[in-house]
């Protein structure tokens, strides 16, 4: 199961208090990841490492709503598969939340 | 290059072979202002997945003090965070790389959930600045991201599907949250604007720029003019967050006539070709594209 977070950079939506929370537990954690610096900024530009996050088999994405996520990934071409993604919401859990549902 | 093209670079933090391990406190203050600073950072560990090498040129950053266990089938630099700052390497290596440099910019634009779309290109109609557009296949898609004005949600408003979202939107169900049953009651989403100047918007509106205007003239008072003007559309503003300058560019009645004419045309022309071609798919109806 691969993880990818999102920091959410370019807008103050996710809590910071959680978004650093979350990138600090998984940086202590010993599990490999990739971390974006803004999923939305990587859909506008049909950026082509979205393809191999949604080519890559079971990911645990690390971001807000699971269906912005999910549309954000067909804007850009590369649509998720229908199975593996579990999306984990920084906009509404608590860090606590996340990093449970995240490292198990 | 606009805003959005470009390739990221890719920063791999490194711990392998080749390299001492950073401190928890290390790794978590270089990977927090290499993200907030827009770079893309992998952090690889043996025996686990991530993502598999594109054609994007990569940064290694780690305390690297031998050989570290990269390939290098493609373009890869090295830079030891015992010797650089990692922020200062990412922003040297990017500029040597021809990488995407990243301006401020706050990724806003509309973005379809196809699940709830009926393609009655409403939006395509509504927006005045080439947002959005047709694919081949003559379905709605969002074409010019970067064309859209940030923060106005204005079009995900006029979309009787709520089907439009704005993923940094501070309210559901615009912001991706699950859209509820009070959502589809069309009315609640579907803002008819111009009730909220008590009916013709734009006759409303030209009235009044109108009237400041003549004001403007008379008084010679541009303050007084622009006040009114900003009244006027203080109201809508509220409704439904949209900025001021969106709101004085609205589409006047004679540009939407003009829209759904040049976009029947569009259609007229595509009907005709599809008539040509044995087995292709019938051009949808006019009134399939609601215009
Ligand atoms: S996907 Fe969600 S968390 Fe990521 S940048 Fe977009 S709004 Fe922020
Ligand atoms: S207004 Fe909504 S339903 Fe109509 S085409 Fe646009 S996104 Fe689809």
């Amino acid at each position: 199961m691969k993880i990818l977070y999102c920091n959410c950079t370019y807008a103050k939506v996710v809590p910071k208090d959680v978004k650093q929370d979350v990138l600090r537990q998984l940086s202590d954690s010993g599990r490999a990841f990739d971390a974006v610096a803004d999923l939305c900024d990587m859909s506008a530009r049909k950026d082509p490492a979205l393809k191999k996050i949604a080519d890559g088999g079971c990911t645990k994405i690390v971001a807000c709503y699971p269906r912005a996520v999910k549309w954000l990934f067909h804007a850009a071409g590369t649509p998720l598969p229908d199975e593996g993604i579990d999306v984990l919401n920084m906009r509404v859990d608590s860090a606590e939340h996340v990093v449970k549902e995240l490292l198990v | 290059m606009s805003r959005t093209e470009g390739r990221n670079l890719r920063v791999i933090l490194y711990e392998g072979p080749g390299s001492t391990p950073l401190d928890d406190g290390d790794r978590y203050q270089v990977l927090s202002s290499l993200l907030d600073n827009g770079f893309e950072v992998t952090r690889p560990v043996a025996g686990q997945e991530v993502a598999p090498p594109d054609d994007a040129p990569v940064l290694v950053l780690g305390l690297l003090d031998g050989e570290p266990l990269v390939a290098e089938d493609h373009e890869v630099h090295f830079r030891d965070l015992a010797q650089v700052n990692a922020l200062d390497a990412a922003r040297e290596v990017r500029k040597a790389t021809g990488a995407r440099t990243l301006d401020a910019w706050k990724p806003w634009f509309p973005v379809i959930d196809f699940d709830r779309c009926t393609n009655c290109m409403q939006c395509l109609t509504f927006c005045l600045f080439d947002v959005y557009g047709v694919d081949t296949e003559q379905k709605i898609t969002v074409q010019n991201q970067d064309n859209c004005k940030t923060d106005c949600p204005a079009c995900s408003r006029v979309c009787p599907e709520v089907a439009i979202l704005f993923p940094k939107y501070a309210k559901g169900p615009i912001n991706g949250d699950e859209v509820r049953d009070q959502d589809i009651q069309r009315e609640a989403m579907k803002v008819d604007i111009s009730t909220l100047l008590g009916g013709d918007l734009y006759g409303s509106l030209r009235t009044r720029q109108s009237e400041a205007r003549k004001r403007f003239s008379t008084e010679r008072d541009e303050s007084k003019a622009l006040l009114e003007r900003k009244r006027c559309l203080g109201k809508l503003k509220k409704e439904l967050d949209i900025p001021d300058e969106v709101l004085m560019t609205l589409p006047s009645a004679d540009d939407i006539e003009e829209r759904a004419a040049r976009a029947r045309t569009k259609l007229a022309k595509r009907q005709a070709r599809s008539q040509t071609v044995k087995d292709a798919r019938p051009a949808p109806s006019e009134a399939e594209w609601g215009i």
